[in-house]
């Protein structure tokens, strides 16, 4: 009876019933597409250090996590290394240079630019071609995105800039290898050299000297099988001076911008959410007091309280199932028609907790209506109250 | 004959906030099967409370209501819609169709809401609507209806699931009173036919020619009570 009296009013109403859940497809697909910005924007930032082969980064001390202030020396990736539990470390430098293929503007990419130890934590696998193998050799791998948007191969030559003093500088390496396509740090792709190159060839306020001690911007320290990771990490805190041992999450969350986008995104995500939740309620509530008096009818003639709430709950639950429905299809029409230089990323379990949530935002707003139709007396259909 | 319906000294009594009005004051009447009764009386006077009293609709302060043998006030709240849905049929002033039902829809939805609804019910419920004079409206939206054809739905929908108690509270005010003599008499050829108790409020008392007995109520109380048809044509020609 519930159902019958629900669909029947849905069917014979269907223009409007159908506008509204235009509204929540609409709610639905800004819900979408924020959590698939925030997550396209989170990974963009974070993809390289959420993918490294490691546990723990090292920062040096007081400089509050950021990787561009961060200075270690060699002497101090000794010292960690021989701290109990750790397998292995491995320095990375950080910094930018842009990809010259020609002197068009859009033949210029901006990268960053990693330095890394051949075989160390901090250098990816490679798909294609072969890995980075001595520490000084004018050589890169570069990230798949990169070599697919410039058609670049192993064998090829790389001419990148970067910006020495007040100098540009230009080097030209030579394309080895190919990593995956998910390499993206501060929102540029990778590429990755040997370490001691990269300290020749990056940008710095002056040009490269030779120092007496290496210095690079962070240790990827990677833990021994069976080891607790916040214990080594305290015995690695404990043990070497004047750094500060993180997580690869606490390092991520410390990415400049990255928490700020991400709470700024979710903070969205919820007002959106909230907002979905008082239209819904506020559409159902507004038709049910027009109800009322039809409510009181049904009731005198003997429909109970029972059905009248669950037809009530059923109605919510089509309507807001159907515009979430909708708005997924939508959804993910768009995202497959938006050029992929958007930072959009469909995660699966971001998707399902967002569908969830929108799904819920119907019976939670039609709560109030659910309890008012439960309230409405019979006798008002005999225009009396108690 | 047992009646089908017996209230015994009936009162109920509306108290809100420190004063309480006597709407309904020691009344007692029976409608027996086949029996039309008209409940009359200027405004005010307990007609309506006096109807949901006798609807389960409204517990008395004071009294019994007896239909087919149950007394109303041994019943819950959940027996009691129950029994509504089963024992009794009902016409209101207004509001009485479900707007997104058609016709056939809203009369067939008595059965369906007492799980009779069988293709034997459908067909009496057309061939009641037939009878109606709704033939080519079963399957209009009441939007699309007129006043007078929404209440012969109505009437329609409160006799078709075979009720014993057939009530309607002022279920011609909104028409002109050609329609309301229309509507009227086929509603009281109805209950004649299937041998309900039917007890209909009205302030338009030349609407009586078509009942069997008239209750007059003042003040809550019975003024009086016609039972002969020339008590009755007597009364209606002083109005
Ligand atoms: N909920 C209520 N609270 C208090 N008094 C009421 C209430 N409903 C009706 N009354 C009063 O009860 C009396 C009878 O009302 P009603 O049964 O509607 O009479 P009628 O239908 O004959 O016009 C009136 O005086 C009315 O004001
Ligand atoms: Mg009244």
């Amino acid at each position: 009876m519930a159902f019958y009296l629900a669909t029947k009013e849905v069917w014979r109403n269907r223009g409007r019933y159908f506008l509204f859940s235009l509204v929540i497809a609409l709610i639905t697909t800004l819900v979408l597409f924020t959590a698939a910005l925030a997550e396209g924007l989170a990974s963009a930032n974070r993809e390289y250090l959420s993918k490294l082969d490691a546990q723990l980064i090292v920062f040096q001390k007081n400089v509050d996590l950021s990787a561009n202030a961060s200075q270690i020396g060699e002497s101090l990736l000794t010292s960690i290394k021989r701290i109990e539990g750790v397998e292995t470390v491995g320095a990375i430098g950080l910094s930018s240079a842009t990809i010259i293929l020609s002197s068009a503007q859009q033949s210029q990419q901006d990268v960053s630019l990693i330095g890394v130890e051949p075989g160390k934590p901090g250098l990816p696998p490679v798909l294609l071609g072969r890995n980075l193998k001595t520490t000084r050799a004018r050589e890169v791998i570069i990230d798949q995105r990169i070599a697919q948007k410039f058609d670049i191969n192993p064998g090829d030559n790389l001419t990148i800039k970067t910006i020495q003093g007040t100098d540009e500088k230009f080097f030209t390496l030579k394309v080895v290898g190919v990593t995956d396509g998910g390499q993206q740090y501060l929102f540029r792709p990778s590429i990755f050299v040997p370490y001691r190159t990269w300290d020749e060839i990056r940008s710095q306020p002056t040009p490269s000297i030779i120092k007496p001690d290496l210095i690079f911007n962070i240790v990827a320290v990677k833990i021994s099988a069976g080891q607790d990771t916040s214990e080594v990490a305290n015995r690695i805190q404990s043990g070497v001076k004047d750094i500060e041992v993180t997580d690869i999450s606490t390092a991520i969350r410390a990415l400049p911008g990255y928490t700020a986008q991400q709470n700024t995104l979710n903070t969205q995500q919820i007002f959106t959410l909230l907002i979905g939740v008082l239209v819904i309620g506020g559409f159902f509530q507004i038709q049910m007091l027009q109800k009322v008096p039809q409510i009181g009818v049904l009731k005198a003639i003997g429909v109970s309280n029972a059905i009248v709430a669950i037809a009530t709950v059923l109605q919510i639950v089509l309507v807001t199932t159907f515009g979430v429905a909708l708005g997924s299809v939508v959804t993910f029409t768009l995202a497959a028609l938006i050029p992929s230089t958007v930072p959009i990323v469909f995660n699966g379990t971001l998707v399902a907790i967002a569908t969830t949530a929108l799904l819920l935002i119907g019976p939670l707003g039609g709560l109030v209506t659910v309890r008012l139709a439960v309230s409405v007396e019979p006798l008002i259909a005999l225009g009396l109250s108690s | 004959m047992q009646p089908v319906l017996i209230a015994e000294s009936v009162s109920k009594i509306y108290s809100n906030n420190g004063s309480s009005v006597r709407a309904v004051d020691n009344v007692s009447l029976d409608v027996k099967a086949g029996e039309f009764v008209a409940l009359v009386g200027p405004s005010g006077s307990g007609k309506t409370t006096m109807l949901a009293v006798l609807a389960s609709l409204l517990r008395p302060t004071l009294g019994h209501v007896r239909i087919d043998g149950y007394d109303l006030n041994d019943m819950n709240e959940t027996e009691r819609v129950r029994f509504r849905r089963e024992k009794i049929g009902f016409t209101f002033q207004n509001n009485n169709l479900l707007p997104y039902l058609t016709v056939q829809e809203n009369v067939e939805m008595m059965l369906k809401l007492n799980q009779k609804l069988d293709k034997e019910g459908r067909e009496r419920a057309r061939q009641l609507l037939v009878w109606l004079g709704l033939e080519d409206r079963l399957n209009a939206l009441p939007n699309r209806l007129s006043g007078g054809q929404k209440q012969r739905v109505a009437i329609a929908r409160s006799l078709i699931h075979n009720p014993s108690l057939v009530l309607a509270d002022e279920p011609t005010a909104n028409l002109d009173s050609e329609r309301a003599y229309q509507v009227v008499k086929v509603f009281s050829d109805l209950i004649h036919e299937q041998n309900k108790a039917g007890i209909m409020v009205t302030h338009d008392l030349r609407l009586c020619v078509y009942v069997d007995k008239v209750i007059q109520m003042r003040d809550g109380k019975i003024e009086q009570v016609l039972t002969t048809r020339q008590e009755i044509d007597n009364f209606i020609a002083c109005a």
